[in-house]
């Protein structure tokens, strides 16, 4: 399977995304350049963590309209796998990919730390690797990470299993404290209507290398091998 | 064709936690401005922009918030025109 990783000025992650599937998956990955209009064949897409434009206006609100996003949207339209990581969350949800926006942390503060998330449901796309409600150590590094959507759009999301990952402490609790950015619902990570588009402010790319402590990221990998390639 | 002036004003939505208004409303009654019910932290963004008319100026700059300066999930936007240079 192979992997396209967009990298706009200002990306970050797109090393770390780069890495983790060509040798933590072991699989195929190569760069794609915001300018381009081109995939190349790929299966999978990931927007990467970073700050595509110095997040000028709002972050992502730029990067949603560099060339390549085009055919993003288009690879999203025909079911094809997105999956947005940090910044690409906030790019996705400014291209309208996904519901809701990412603001300004609740303590103003940039938050870079390990956190623990639960996986509320182990059969999408991206998480069928996981136990339902296993809880995954993954690190965090932002400043506008406070998912806040409408009331109507919390609702569905709860209702259709769209919640991917919720933050929580190590005992896999929900509190204030486990919280890092006051995300509403202690949002994580949420995916598209369709499935096939998963957003998340925390890193699993991060956690791939056993070398850099638990490697709880890398079933997200997996699990779209696993799907997509069945 | 004319040159016409805009101010752009862009505010968190009513309901939006805005944490950093928060902290201006806080830092204030520390001052002493007890009378200080709430604030708010927006952006405001300056636009000089050439069209036929003032209606035509006025409505690309609408389309111009509703495409890209507000997120309208979040924000509400509000044009001010100026006077021109």
């Amino acid at each position: 399977m192979k992997f396209g990783v967009v990298t706009f000025p200002g990306s970050n992650g797109d090393f770390d995304a780069l890495h983790a599937v060509r040798d933590a998956l072991g699989e195929e990955a190569i760069y794609l350049w915001h300018k381009s209009h081109d995939l190349e064949g790929c299966d999978v897409l990931v927007l990467p963590g970073g700050f595509s434009y110095g997040d000028y206006l709002r972050a992502g609100a730029i990067a949603r309209f560099s060339p390549i996003m085009r055919e993003v949207s288009e690879h999203a339209r025909r079911g094809g796998p997105v999956l947005a990581i940090c910044n690409g969350f906030q790019v996705s949800c400014e291209a309208g990919l996904l519901p809701g926006a990412l603001l300004r942390n609740e303590g103003l503060k940039f938050v870079s730390a390990p956190v623990h998330v639960r996986v509320e449901n182990a059969d999408t796309l991206f998480t069928n690797r996981y136990r339902e409600h296993e809880v995954l150590r993954l690190p965090v590094a932002h400043g506008e990470g406070r998912y806040v959507a409408d009331d109507e759009t919390l609702r569905r999301l709860d209702g259709e299993g769209r919640v991917a990952f919720r933050y929580v402490g190590a005992d896999g609790v929900e509190g204030a404290d486990a919280n890092p950015n006051g995300s509403m619902h202690d949002i994580a990570g949420v995916v598209s209507e369709g499935g096939n588009v998963l957003g998340m402010m925390p890193h699993p790319e991060r956690a791939c290398d056993p070398a850099l402590g638990p490697p709880d990221g890398l079933a997200i990998f997996r699990s779209m091998l696993e799907r997509v390639a069945a | 064709m004319s040159t016409f002036r805009f101010a752009v004003h862009i505010t968190p939505r009513r309901g939006i936690l805005d944490p950093q208004g928060k902290a201006i409303a806080d830092a204030l009654h520390a001052l002493g401005f007890a009378g200080v019910r709430d604030a708010r932290m927006g952006k405001r963004i300056q636009l000089e922009l050439d069209a036929p008319d003032a209606a035509q100026a006025r409505a690309a700059v609408g389309d111009m918030c509703d495409r890209l300066l507000a997120n309208p999930v979040t924000e509400d936007y509000h044009i001010a025109p100026l006077e021109s240079t």
